[in-house]
């Protein structure tokens, strides 16, 4: 494990601007969660790191030491691609063992045969360690990937939407198994994902881009509470944040353009009347599609909520976000 | 009645399948007959109607491997029995072995010289192909048109710079200059054909295997040229089967210690009247090769293998 620094780091595609004079610092065994949209630079993010892609300015360096002109092997990085990038000529074993022959690890046999076996039991694939790569389901091709980079002790463990390929249910299972490699081996992790729930449930720490650019960096809570606009609020919370004009209610009026409700910031039974134009019961809690002066509102209330589609109901804004007309957040006394 | 699109119907495999065994038959009927007539013997090889059946013998094969010469009768009976079977085959015929022919060396350096510019064009390809497909190269289109550009004639149009070339450089009839040779031509075949299977390789393979720890040449090494076993295969073969059949730059440019097969098979012929089967075992023979080498690589002509283990 390490720290990784980025200072003023910027890359652009010809005319086209991927990473922006960012700064970051990835603490020792922390895990950062990247979040932005497609084409917000996370990937760009990491494969600069990993010396995938050379920097046009800009620093990164890994534990003090400034690896800018170092390739990828020198730099002690592991990486899981997007796209689960076996090599097809050699077996599950070979694959897994493949980094730690490398010429820079150098692994005795011995040691890569307990290695790879107890990584295969971890990601569930010892039964497949004698097949070829190009033998596996999709789901075991991308927990092969993550075994790649498991076997190692890198760094720094990059990647790259590693889950999004998987069904919900391995999907749940490698959440806990990273984040149990994150606490038992003090591992240092920076995550690409758009997933919600990977982010807060795994993230010590959540960065968020936009065009490029480092907009926010925090904890999820603070990203999720407190995010300082209206960009970075939408980027957590399922189902998305309510961004309304403030003056829809009379309590959040003032310098305000808009206000920011996240669905489970309403009271019932008071305030404005809004009509009911479609109800999901999900369970363990109501969503309520909500429709007040032409402006479409999602909320929740608790499991059997009595509202029927066709039916009004009051609702009333609790600790909205106000931003400004550019969208940035506004705080304190200038409201 | 099926109408599913991947799966012939059984109707459909049989003519298929007749379809295949009856162009198979048409293009390996002259083979069998060279095969056939290079056991025979000579007054079976010009018979008429022409010969079936007929009784095997290795007459052929003797006639291609020695130089022979007449004896009379009463010479003949003077010399003591025959060690081996050549010999006696030589004797039914009037003649004694005077010593081994050409066939064998200009053999040797038709594989010397097949080989040695294959593999040649192959390593030079393999590595041009590899920068083209992965580096920025200022110019890349127009250079890579250039190469091609060298195929845009028959190769022996150049033939009379060639030899001029070749005799001032001192490379007419050496192995070097044959090797050399074959190669410039092949090169260009290979360079694009091996483009486009490196082309085909995902770049996320090398990118792994530079994260895993490992330098580019290891990752090209490890990796890619693993993955272009199949495209260096079939190039391979097509470079070998120009090499080894090229005709006319051989007759041209070799005559002695660099003659290839090609243009001493036919010099055969002259050797005391029309010797059919010893041409016909000289071209059976020079076919080999080309085959087992053909054979030998042909698990990696299946495509395929590769398929599906990135996602695209």
């Amino acid at each position: 494990m390490a720290e990784v620094t980025l200072q003023n780091l910027s890359k652009s595609f010809g005319k086209e601007s991927a990473v922006i004079d960012m700064n970051m610092t990835i603490d020792h065994g922390s895990f950062v969660v990247l979040l932005g949209p497609t084409g917000a630079g996370k990937t760009t993010t990491l494969r600069l790191i990993s010396g995938l892609e050379k920097m046009d300015t800009g620093t990164i360096s890994i534990d003090g030491r400034v690896v800018n002109n170092e390739i990828p092997a020198q730099r002690d990085v592991a990486m899981v691609f997007q796209q689960y990038s076996l090599y097809p000529h050699l077996s599950v074993r070979d694959n897994l063992a493949f980094p730690l022959r490398s010429p820079i690890l150098k692994t005795a046999q011995a040691d890569i045969d307990k290695k790879v076996n107890e990584v295969a039991e971890i990601l569930q694939i010892s039964a497949k360690l004698d097949n070829r790569a190009t033998e596996l389901s999709g789901g075991e091709m991308q927990r092969v990937s993550i075994g790649r980079a498991l076997v190692r002790d890198p760094a720094i463990y990059l990647m790259d939407e590693p889950l999004s390929s998987l069904d919900a249910r391995l999907r749940a299972d490698l959440r806990i198994e990273l984040k149990r490699t994150h606490s038992d081996l003090g591992a240092t992790l920076l995550y690409v994902t758009h997933d919600q729930i990977e982010a807060m449930t795994m993230a010590t720490h959540v960065g968020v881009l936009q065009e490029g650019r480092l907009v926010q960096f925090g904890s999820p809570r603070d990203i999720y509470e407190s995010p300082n606009s209206i960009y970075v609020a939408s980027r957590l919370g399922l189902p998305r944040i309510n961004i309304l004009p403030a003056d829809l209610f009379p309590t959040t009026r003032g310098a305000a353009h808009n206000i920011g409700l996240r669905p489970e910031h309403f009271v019932y039974g008071e305030g404005e009347t809004a009509s009911v134009k479609r109800v999901e019961h999900l369970g363990d809690q109501t969503r309520l599609h909500l429709d007040l002066s032409g402006h479409a509102i999602t909320a929740l209330s608790p499991a059997g909520d009595p509202h029927a589609a066709g039916s009004t109901v009051k609702i009333q804004p609790v600790n909205p976000l106000y931003f400004d007309k550019s969208g940035d957040r506004i705080v304190g006394r200038s409201i | 009645m099926s109408y599913s699109v991947t799966e012939p119907s059984s109707r459909q495999k049989w003519i298929a399948g007749a379809l295949v065994i009856l162009y198979a038959l048409i293009t390996m009927a002259p083979l069998v007959w060279i095969m056939m007539t290079s056991f025979k013997t000579p007054p079976d090889s010009i018979s008429y109607p022409p010969k079936v059946f007929y009784q095997p013998s290795l007459e052929g094969y003797v006639n291609l491997f020695t130089t022979r010469t007449r004896v009379s009768p009463e010479r003949l009976a003077e010399l003591p029995p025959p060690t081996n079977f050549a010999e006696e085959i030589v004797r039914n015929r009037d003649m004694v072995i005077a010593g081994p022919s050409k066939f064998g060396g200009r053999f040797l350096n038709s594989v010397i010289i097949g080989f040695g510019s294959t593999f040649l064009s192959i390593f030079l390809g393999t590595l041009a192909a590899y920068a083209f497909s992965r580096f920025k190269i200022p110019l890349a289109d127009d250079l890579l048109f250039f190469i091609l550009s060298t195929r845009m004639m028959p190769p022996i149009a150049v033939a009379i710079p060639i030899f001029l070339m070749y005799r001032k450089l001192g490379l007419t009839d050496t192995h070097l200059g044959m090797i050399l040779l074959y190669t410039a031509v092949n090169i260009s075949l290979a360079v694009w054909l091996l483009k486009g299977f490196i082309d085909e390789i995902p770049r996320e393979y090398e990118e792994a295997a530079l994260i895993d720890g490992y330098t580019r040449f290891q990752a090209f090494y490890k990796v890619v040229l693993p993955q272009a076993a199949t495209g260096i295969a079939s190039t391979a073969i097509f470079c070998l089967i120009f090499a080894w059949n090229e005709y006319a730059f051989a007759v041209l440019l070799t005559s002695g210690t660099a003659q290839t097969a090609p243009p001493f098979i036919p010099t055969i012929i002259g050797v005391g009247g029309l010797d059919w089967p010893a041409i016909a075992a000289g071209a059976t023979l020079f076919l080999l090769p080309v085959m087992i080498f053909t054979v030998m690589l042909r698990k990696h002509l299946l495509r395929g293998i590769t398929f599906g283990a990135v996602r695209k």
